[in-house]
């Protein structure tokens, strides 16, 4: 995760993305076969996302992004359909944990520069988003040091496998 | 400098001396799981090699999303919860038990305490004085392996209340208008903290509805002071001896206050497909509504049917209008069918479904047809949430789904009590 430089496509969806339109609850059924559930990601909202996404790619939300219910899932399956960064204005507090916790970067900054389709590269150890497409330069706001460290660690699982305690000291 | 609610637990529970954006260590007193999150929780707690739980006795799965089963993939993560349950000592209620925030309250949450569910409305514990708050899957894994989670401080909002509710007006009204007025990213990382002269004339049943629906402004918290209603409500639950008095100091410090004057609210509804779309119900009246939903923790208690009954009583639904009533657990239910508010509730057409989350969530007992709207006295209408994306949901109080289900429209139940 250190001085990752990551590059890809903007995939922009808009303001207030609940869980409920991220998964909804009617594909409960499908949460233990996290594949499957894949399939059904954003399609109330972006039904053409799983025929778009391709491996690399990051989702640029608005305001509030992942408000909602608390499950996981809404994270995951983003993760698994190939996604490498959320960028977004404003994030859910549970959602924002959720994806710290799953290992992927979640950067904050003004997404109302950057397009549909725009090519992007994100620095994640410094956070900063380049639109290469628009040549504009985003700065985005710091995560605090102990969820850089877990992110660093590739999640909270990974984490806490590793250190088998919050190693934090205030 | 003084404490608030949110920074005077915290720092008890990391035996600090926490402030506002501080990030801490915290014991956590409860963790609970519910059906439809709690299987990835389990798996996560495997993943990461544990094996057994800090206090199995203050670990919970509550089986209430889908419950009973609707489809055999969900019966099977139910199996898989049960045999964890039984692996590692921690108390399981069954399918029909009820709705987790409403159990917590019942049974578990006192003043002073940590707890972490797995469910985004574990915030509801709130009304008891209890820290606590929704996290997802892996947070949960951990905790319940600990028995300690992380937590930044919160700043806190404090939301001084005054004055008493006017006829047909109650908390859920309230809660509809504050978020309007917040919006639902207002309090985004933020504590809510309710105060007040009119804090006392709010019952339990009120405050859970309000703490319900913090996390629709965003907030991580929404919390009570403990006071007389507090004790008297552990005490008729036969844990007055959980009972202690926790209140912010004078001089703590909010980032924001609001002063509201209960006596001002009126009826309100909250319009597809956002909670903080907010309109007085009398602006509203006339929309057509095929299905209405009385239930969910936040408000499927004793009070919120009595008052439906009290208005459906000796009356009939709409021809047009489905009726459902899913009381928020057995205790509920059964004290609702000894004072005779079930008898009323299925006499005037209702439906009444088991304890539990029933039609929430959209996936059972009562999904939406395409273009079809429902009244829910729910936290959240977002689109698709009843199972259905080409439906509508509109949020109310129970009397205004119990006036709206006899006029087959959205109606303001103070034409009709
Ligand atoms: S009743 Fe609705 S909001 Fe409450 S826990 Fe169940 S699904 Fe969630």
């Amino acid at each position: 995760m250190a001085n990752a430089v990551l590059r890809g496509r903007a995939i922009k969806v808009g303001d207030n993305i609940s869980t409920d339109l991220i998964i909804p609850g009617r594909f409960a059924h499908l949460r233990s076969n996290l594949p499957e559930l894949a399939k059904h990601v954003l399609e109330d909202t972006l039904p053409t996302f799983t025929s778009r996404v391709s491996h690399g790619d990051f989702l640029v939300a608005g305001e509030n992004f992942g408000l909602g219910s608390s499950r996981e899932h809404a994270f995951v399956v983003i993760k698994t359909s190939g996604v490498s960064a959320i960028l977004a204005k404003s994030v859910a507090r549970i959602f924002f944990r959720n994806a710290i916790n799953q290992g992927l970067p979640i950067l904050l900054c003004d997404t109302d520069r950057i397009s549909d389709g725009d090519e992007l590269e994100i620095n994640t150890t410094d956070g900063h988003v380049t639109n290469l497409t628009s040549g504009i330069r985003l700065s985005c706001s710091k995560i605090p040091p102990l969820m850089s460290a877990i992110l660093e660690e590739g999640g909270l699982i990974p984490y806490i496998k590793k250190h088998k305690e919050f190693l934090f000291q205030n | 400098m003084g404490k608030t609610l949110a920074e005077k637990i915290l720092s008890d529970k990391s035996h600090g001396d926490a402030k506002a954006g501080d990030i801490v260590i915290a014991d956590v007193d409860l963790v609970f799981l519910q059906d439809t999150t709690g299987p990835l929780a389990i798996k996560q707690f495997k993943e990461s090699g544990f094996e057994s739980i800090a206090k199995p006795q203050r670990a919970i799965i509550f089986l209430d999303h889908a419950a009973p089963s609707p489809h055999r993939q969900l019966s099977n993560d139910h199996a898989f919860l049960r045999s964890f349950a039984k692996e590692t000592g921690c108390f399981l209620y069954e399918v029909g038990s009820g709705v987790c925030h409403q159990l917590v309250a019942e049974n578990f949450a006192s003043p002073g305490d940590i707890i972490v569910g797995s469910d985004s409305h574990a915030v509801t514990a709130g009304a008891l004085g209890a820290f606590a708050t929704g996290m997802g899957s892996s947070d949960t894994a951990v905790a319940l392996a600990l028995g300690k989670t992380w937590l930044r401080v919160p700043e806190s909002f404090l939301i001084a209340l005054d004055g008493t509710f006017p006829k047909g007006v109650d908390a859920k009204d309230f809660i509809l208008y504050l978020i309007g007025q917040i919006r639902a990213d207002g309090a985004t990382y933020k504590a809510l903290e309710f105060g007040g002269q009119g804090l006392a004339r709010l019952n339990m049943s009120q405050r859970l509805t309000i703490a319900n629906m913090a996390v629709e402004a965003g907030a991580k918290v929404g919390l009570f002071p403990s006071d007389n209603v507090t004790f008297r409500f552990l005490a008729a639950q036969s844990r007055g001896d959980s009972y202690r008095p926790l209140h912010p100091d004078d001089h703590a410090e909010y980032e924001q206050t609001m002063h509201l004057n209960l006596a001002q609210i009126e009826p309100m509804v909250s319009l597809p497909h956002s909670v903080d779309n907010v309109l007085p119900v009398s602006k509203a009246k006339g929309v057509k509504i095929q299905q209405v939903f009385i239930g969910t923790c936040t408000n499927g208690r004793l009070e919120d049917l009595a008052i439906a009954a009290g208005i459906l009583q000796g009356r009939k639904r709409h021809p047009d209008t489905r009726l459902l009533i899913a009381p928020a657990s057995r205790q509920v239910l059964a004290q609702a069918i000894e004072r005779g508010y079930i008898s009323s509730l299925i006499e005037s057409g209702g439906v009444v479904l088991p304890p539990g989350c029933a039609a929430c969530l959209g996936l059972h007992q009562g999904v939406l047809g395409d273009g079809e709207a429902c009244l829910s006295t729910a936290n959240r209408n977002f689109r698709g949430r009843m199972g259905n994306p080409e439906a509508m949901i509109y949020l109310a109080s129970p009397a205004t789904a119990a006036a709206s289900a006899i006029a087959g429209e959205i109606t303001d139940p103070r034409e009709v009590m």
